[in-house]
């Protein structure tokens, strides 16, 4: 058994004993993990008459019920849910007495609030179990104190606490005020993976009823008493800046209350790293009602004028750097034959092994192809959106955000408030995706509160949130790939860029199974804001990785599973180089499992399949995608995916996650493009902007986990890069034409 | 402005609005019923779907002049207590990611069932086609549909 010592986090588990108060008869559902059949079956239970908070993410009501903290925001990610049942498995109670409520932000109490990067559950896994943990313990304790007994001899079976020898036992209800007053133990033991009742067993996700009967949840539908509506007219191509505006024939129309210029950041100020923002003059309107503000930001005469080339300083996670734009409307034309020129030349090396120029020059077979993908924009459902209320003293903020922290050190800058008189509330996220984790559209709604002296809600447009983007860069990838006259994989090239960043991991697969190895990059700057889209460069690197391997494989006379997992054998028993950043085991795990479970050799008549495998946030997915053509047009129906992110918290959700980036990935290969003409985009809204729809999505889709006892990893994130190969090999399969360029369908007619 | 009685969900609204403002800003701003959501404003995504009389609309092209005495039904209305079929559906399949489109997806859905209670794949997917997911729960949404359609 695991025992941990409690001292990190442990201002967390400090107590406050004054009680929430109760009485209160809310009619709430036990729905968290029964049978719909049981619907009907809405039970009103009395809510306890007092709370005993024995930590900050804990309160166990006087009748049993326990109300447990979710730390981080949701997205949709199902954190509500699967944080919740890990502090409730080591508190040893059943889900159905659980309430869930989401923490407030408060980084003193709960740590680092952040959603992104799939690591959620993989940072809180420690703390969370300990919270549940210590406070079991603490209830042991209580129970031991009042029995007069060794706190040794007491168990506890589902929120009872027993004393076998004496007979006694209570309900944690009993001993909850006493557990309160208690010391936090220094250490506690945890529960044994086997022991687990909650975690690894299914539960309904704890905000379904409410989003099922449309009860508000999100940033926008924040109701606030006097709010007013505001939005903001921002440039209208990348590269230029506001001159003036003219308003006149605004303000008069119904329902306006003010127009106004705000300035997010200024010249001076040192940015935060999410502080991204190509647009930081704008024009706010405020008024009463989204119609008539929607009405009269069309009607705003703004001049813009060309910006020229800026320097501003950020603070990259403690150390400072000078981030310069360029000037200029620049065009996806444009792109390309820069990204093509850069890829003709050298770039710089980031990793070598051995000797790969002498090994190209002799070797049997050389295989040469090119990639790259487009931006892409990430469009939330929930277009970006903040409600403000900022006075001379405080500010009261709520909104969908990933990283409410960096949004504060941002938001005291600008207002000239302290960070503890500032509150930001985290509300449900209609969608992420990392677009939230850039608060530029939180600090804007606060600067207009602020002028505006008045409490407002700030909305975008979809037009706004699609051309005001934080989007995923373009990339472009360059591979090489020497064989032997035996066959064997001799040398690996990979040289990669992107407008603005590099998307390379000179450290993963195959680097560590090839003995000739070259990994080169090159960037090229640009003004358009990127940011962190689902699976940063993993998103483009695993797709073009896994459709070249599957080429090798093809020149080599290999089945393609076999082939990687050859090489995978090599990196696990002989590895080149010191840094692979992958467990080859696990990587040829997800292949085996996604090989047996697709009866691999074995496809459905008329199935095309393609494999992939991938390792990126910590994780393993593998995919065999199926594809029939229907005439002209192939159609996912099937898919079966393997995952490696050690043990699984609540396994249906866990799939719904794992399908949804199946689909994402589908839907981003075929159809996803984000393309520019003289700094503006060509896509505005989803009439122009191609999502993948329900008639595209995969017919089916099966999720499979490894099952180990390693402490959790990535989820959010693993199973959505590697899709994009899968489907690649599949469309050959099916066609015969590979595909090397992004959106392999181009654009499609856009249903309504 | 002008002044309109509307019939939402079983109750009379009278409203004093720009006879142009879609029902959806309506619905959100005006009666402060937010679960129809707003996704693009140009019926492309569904996101704002409700029912005017037993059809599925986008309301964020139905001006509040256009409709009259027909009954509208949102998805805070689709039934007293959160037992719709539909929703009983959802809820068994655990559809919702994020969630944000799945007012207008139930909408959807629940329209589709009462004119054609046992839908093909095929039919389903062309009636759901109007309304994104971002999230990716469109394998789920079908599932779902075709429980609710069994039960
Ligand atoms: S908001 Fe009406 S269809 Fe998108
Ligand atoms: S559940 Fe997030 S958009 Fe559908």
């Amino acid at each position: 058994m695991a025992s941990i010592k409690t001292k990190i986090g442990r201002r967390a588990f400090i107590k406050n004993t004054s009680l929430a108060s109760g009485g209160l008869v809310l009619g709430f559902s036990i729905l968290n993990s029964c049978k719909p059949k049981d619907v009907e079956k809405i039970a009103v239970r009395e809510m306890p008459k007092e709370w005993f908070e024995i930590n900050a993410y804990l309160k166990i009501g006087d009748n049993g019920l326990v109300t447990i903290q979710c730390p981080n925001p949701e997205f949709g990610q199902g954190v509500m849910t699967s944080m919740p049942m890990i502090v409730a498995d080591e508190l040893d109670i059943i889900w159905e007495d659980v309430l869930v409520e989401q923490a407030p932000f408060n980084a003193e109490k709960y740590g680092w609030q952040f959603t992104g990067g799939s690591q959620g559950i993989r940072r809180r896994w420690e703390g969370l179990r300990m919270a549940g943990a210590t406070a079991r313990h603490m209830l042991k304790q209580a129970a031991a104190n009042a029995w007069q007994v060794p706190v040794g001899e007491i168990e506890t079976t589902e929120g009872v606490l027993a004393h076998k020898t004496s007979g006694k036992s209570a309900g944690y209800a009993e001993m909850a005020a006493a557990a309160a007053q208690l010391e936090v133990p220094e250490e506690v033991t945890l529960k044994e993976v086997k022991n687990f009742t909650i975690i690894g067993h299914s539960k309904k996700d704890v905000e379904t009823q409410k989003i099922i009967t449309g009860k508000p949840l999100f940033g926008i539908d924040y109701q606030y008493e006097g709010a007013l509506i505001a939005m903001a007219v921002h440039p209208p191509a990348f590269g230029l800046k506001l001159k003036s505006f003219d308003d006149s024939n605004v303000r008069s129309m119904p329902g306006i209350v003010d127009v106004f210029q705000i300035n997010t950041l200024t010249d001076d100020m040192t940015r935060g790293y999410f502080d991204t923002n190509a647009f930081t003059d704008l024009v706010a309107i405020v008024g009463k009602s989204t119609w008539e503000v929607m009405n009269a930001k069309k009607q705003l005469q703004a001049e813009w004028e060309p910006i020229t080339d800026y320097n501003f300083k950020m603070d990259r996670f403690g150390t400072e750097v000078e981030v310069t734009v360029p000037k200029g409307l620049e065009s996806t034309d444009g792109h390309y034959a820069q990204m093509t020129e850069m890829a003709s030349k050298p770039g710089t090396v980031a990793r070598k092994d051995g000797n790969p120029e002498a090994v190209f020059k002799n070797a049997a077979k050389v295989i040469e192809r090119s990639y790259s993908c487009p931006f892409l924009a990430h469009n939330c459902m929930e277009p970006m959106n903040f409600f403000a209320n900022v006075t001379d003293t405080d500010a009261h903020l709520a909104g969908p955000l990933q990283a409410p922290a960096l949004a504060e050190t941002t938001l005291s800058t600008r207002l000239g408030l302290p960070a503890e008189k500032i509150d930001i509330e985290m509300t449900r996220m209609g969608g992420g995706f990392g677009r939230r984790a850039y608060a530029h559209y939180a600090i804007e709604a606060a600067l207009i509160s602020k002028q505006a002296k008045s409490p407002v809600k700030l909305v975008y447009t979809r037009e706004d949130d699609m051309t005001f983007g934080i989007y995923r860069p373009s990339y472009h990838a360059t591979y090489r790939a020497a064989l032997d006259e035996n066959n064997n994989l001799v040398a690996f090239h990979v040289k990669a860029g992107g407008v603005p960043e590099t998307p390379l991991f000179a450290n993963r697969f195959p680097a560590g199974a090839v003995d000739n190895y070259l990994a080169e990059q090159w960037e090229i700057n640009s003004n358009i804001t990127i940011g962190a889209f689902r699976a940063p460069r993993s998103n483009f690197m695993a797709g073009v990785e896994q459709a070249f391997l599957d080429e090798v494989a093809e020149a080599a006379d290999k089945d393609p599973i076999d082939f990687r997992l050859e090489l995978l054998e090599r990196a696990k028993n002989n590895p080149v180089g010191e840094n692979n950043d992958y467990e080859p085991d696990r990587l040829a795990g997800v292949l085996k499992l996604a090989r047996e479970k697709s009866n691999w050799a074995n496809s459905a008549p008329g199935a095309h399949r393609g494999v992939s495998a991938y390792f990126c946030h910590n994780s393993y997915a593998a995919h065999v995608l199926d594809i029939v053509m229907d005439g002209e047009t192939p159609k996912v129906n099937n898919v079966v995916c393997a995952i490696d992110c050690g043990i699984v918290v609540n396994p249906d959700a866990a799939s719904n996650m794992a399908e949804g980036a199946i689909i994402d990935g589908v839907g981003n290969a075929m159809y996803g493009s984000l393309t520019f003409k003289d700094g503006r985009t060509e896509q505005t809204n989803f009439d122009t902007y191609k999502m993948i729809r329900h008639n595209e999505a995969p017919k089916n889709i099966e999720v499979h986990f490894v099952k180990n006892e390693i402490d959790p990893t990535g989820l959010g994130e693993p199973p959505f890069p590697p899709v994009m190969g899968a489907l690649a090999n599949a469309l050959y399969k099916a066609t015969g034409r590979r595909h090397y360029h992004q959106p392999f369908l181009g654009k499609k007619e856009i249903l309504g | 402005m002008a002044t309109f009685n509307l019939k939402i969900n079983g109750e009379t609204k009278e409203i004093d609005v720009d006879p142009s403002t879609p029902m959806l800003w309506v619905l959100r701003d005006h009666i402060k019923l937010v679960g129809t959501k707003y996704g693009c404003g140009i019926a492309q995504c569904g996101a704002c779907t409700i029912h005017l009389g037993d059809n599925a609309v986008r309301s964020c092209q139905l001006p509040v002049s256009a409709v009259g005495e027909q009954e509208i039904t949102t998805i805070e209305g689709l039934s007293e207590n959160g037992d719709h079929p539909v929703q009983k559906a959802w809820l068994e399949i655990d559809v919702p990611q994020c969630g944000y489109c799945q007012a207008g997806q139930i909408m959807t859905a629940s329209a589709l069932l009462k004119r054609n209670p046992h839908p093909s794949d095929t039919e389903i997917e062309t009636a759901m086609n109007g309304n994104i997911c971002r999230c990716g729960t469109y394998t789920r949404i079908k599932t779902a549909v075709k429980t609710a359609a069994e039960s």
